[in-house]
């Protein structure tokens, strides 16, 4: 066929081998751009799961993705089949360990099994000791919130579940009692967490009596707020320490006046 | 029968460790076995002696990650083990996705689907771009890259831990290699291969061809999922010494004509001949 075509179709030059080798490299480096943006979207959406609760020891999240192994050391260790690897199809960041404390909680094992083996150090032995020995009260899984609606303590019916359930009872959870102004002559025995003992565990959430539970474990992150820098308690020298290292920043705005009076008059040339 | 254990001695021998690993990991988690526990990402040996993925070691590294002591032994006895053993005998010996893209390039084979689709548009070397890409992804984004979309890690851990969707990833691999791409996954994408590729480089086991042997059959080139590393075939008596050659034996269990065994490498003097 080509013989039968006009001369003026020229054949085609061959490519030097500068322009091959400069055209492959860039073909090379296009493709690696173009999946590396594909992966790294996908890489980023899949480990964006804030609602997480990990074993005891985890360090800080975002360190504990980059740590972690997926090895499931720490799965096998646990007693009571507590812990998960997440599945493709669970949306959670792939292979990292969890639990859901509604199904099964932690149990507090004063050996803390689970953290020693960790080969890499994302679940860390040093934030679970004290004075030399493991101690899982201080542990730190997530925090307990009351949904204080769905709680029937705050109905007033007398249920002190998961207070009963909690490993440091009297510490984590308390019961507040209050007067019933409805009936005027009973109490209220509200539940009320404490965060500065409560571990996560979740025993309380799996105790809880009602069908979706009214307390539940979150993340500390997902469950607290921050009053940050601006508020501090006058009344408590402790808390003053927080800000010992802020450093003050002083803004200075020069004031016109007769922007002000601008500002004022400014809109009002429709009128004459 | 002599000639059927003759020619898949290797392979026979190669999905019975596949197999028994497997079980020993899965008798891990499941009925409190202490062989082998953990996964293939990190593992311990006897509940004893650490055994970690070097690769996943280092992209840990990349993004940032302090790596503890456990990790770094592990990490050693597995890159001594396969600088010794050959790296991508872990491809072939261990590894679970072997056993599906091995299948899918047996039915490309029975279904000569290389009759209609005789072109490979994918180069060889892609697996050591993605293997940087992976690194890099993992530095930029503090987070080991591919440890969250691996297939392997993925199939392993669903077969100790519970597969949940995984089977798909066992699907999509074995697709692709079927349809899309021969020797596609574990040939051109996987960056461990890559990885262990380079590790192999160095390793003491080696196929060796003895030309003088050879009828120029070319079955060993059939069943080579790295066919590139035989160039040596019917030309001159060498060791295969490619990093990428994954010493499944294949070559040599077919050859009916004795020209392929493993050596191995004498590391100082007749490198070239490999005797």
């Amino acid at each position: 066929m080509s013989e039968n075509r006009p001369e003026t179709k020229k054949k085609k030059q061959p490519l030097s081998d500068r322009r091959k080798f400069i055209l492959n490299m860039a073909r090379g480096v296009g493709l690696a751009t173009l999946g590396g943006f594909v992966w790294s979207a996908y890489v980023d959406e899949v480990t964006a799961s804030q609602l997480l609760l990990r074993p005891p020891g985890a360090i800080k999240e975002d360190d504990f993705l980059r740590t972690c192994i997926k090895c499931g050391l720490c799965v096998e260790a646990c007693p009571y089949d507590t812990l998960l690897l997440a599945k493709p199809g669970d949306n959670k960041p792939l292979g990292t360990p969890y639990f859901i404390p509604r199904d099964i909680p932690c149990y507090m094992c004063p050996d803390i099994p689970c953290v020693p083996v960790c080969p890499t150090g994302a679940l860390d032995e040093a934030s679970v000791t004290t004075d030399g020995k493991l101690d899982i009260n201080i542990a730190d899984m997530g925090l307990a919130v009351i949904d204080s609606e769905s709680c029937i303590a705050f109905w007033g019916i007398q249920c002190d579940a998961c207070y009963r359930a909690c490993p440091i009872l009297g510490e984590a959870i308390t019961i507040e009692y209050s007067k019933n102004e409805r009936t005027g002559k009973h109490a209220f025995l509200k539940p009320v967490v404490h965060s500065d003992a409560c571990t996560g565990c979740g025993l309380c959430e799996r105790a809880c009596v009602t069908e979706k539970p009214a307390i539940f474990v979150l993340p500390r992150e997902v469950a607290q707020g921050r009053a940050g820098d601006y508020y501090i308690k006058g009344w408590d020298k402790n808390d003053e320490k927080r800000l010992e290292n802020a450093s003050e920043i002083k803004t200075t705005t020069n004031i016109s006046k007769k922007s002000a009076v601008d500002s004022l008059n400014d809109g009002l040339e429709d009128l004459y | 029968m002599n000639t059927l254990w003759n020619n898949y001695r290797y392979l026979i021998l190669r999905r019975f460790t596949q197999i028994s690993l497997l079980l020993l990991y899965f008798g891990a988690n499941a009925w409190g076995w202490t062989v082998l526990m953990g996964n293939l990402s990190s593992s311990r040996f006897l509940d004893f002696v650490p055994m970690s993925d070097p690769y996943a070691a280092l992209q840990m590294l990349a993004a940032g990650a302090a790596l503890a002591t456990d990790l770094l032994i592990g990490v050693a006895v597995i890159t001594v083990f396969y600088l010794l053993i050959g790296g991508r005998a872990f491809c072939s010996w261990v590894c679970p996705i072997n056993m599906i893209t091995d299948a899918a390039n047996y039915l490309r084979r029975k279904l000569e689907i290389d009759r209609v689709q005789n072109k490979q548009p994918a180069s060889r070397n892609m697996r050591y771009w993605i293997l940087a890409l992976s690194l890099i992804i993992s530095a930029i984004m503090g987070i080991t890259a591919f440890e969250f979309i691996s297939p392997i890690s993925m199939v392993h851990r669903g077969i100790v831990f519970g597969l949940g969707f995984g089977w798909a990833a066992m699907l999509i691999i074995f697709l692709f290699d079927l349809f899309v791409l021969k020797n596609g996954w574990c040939g051109h994408v996987c960056p461990l291969g890559g990885f262990y590729s380079l590790i192999g480089k160095f390793s003491l086991i080696r196929v060796h061809h003895s030309e003088e042997n050879c009828t120029l059959c070319m079955k060993c080139k059939t069943v080579c999922p790295e066919r590139q590393v035989l160039h040596m075939i019917g030309k001159e008596s060498l060791p295969v010494l490619s990093g990428e050659c994954t010493n499944c034996a294949r070559c040599i269990e077919v050859c009916d004509d004795d020209a392929l065994g493993f050596s191995i490498r004498k590391l100082a003097d007749n490198e070239k001949t490999g005797e």
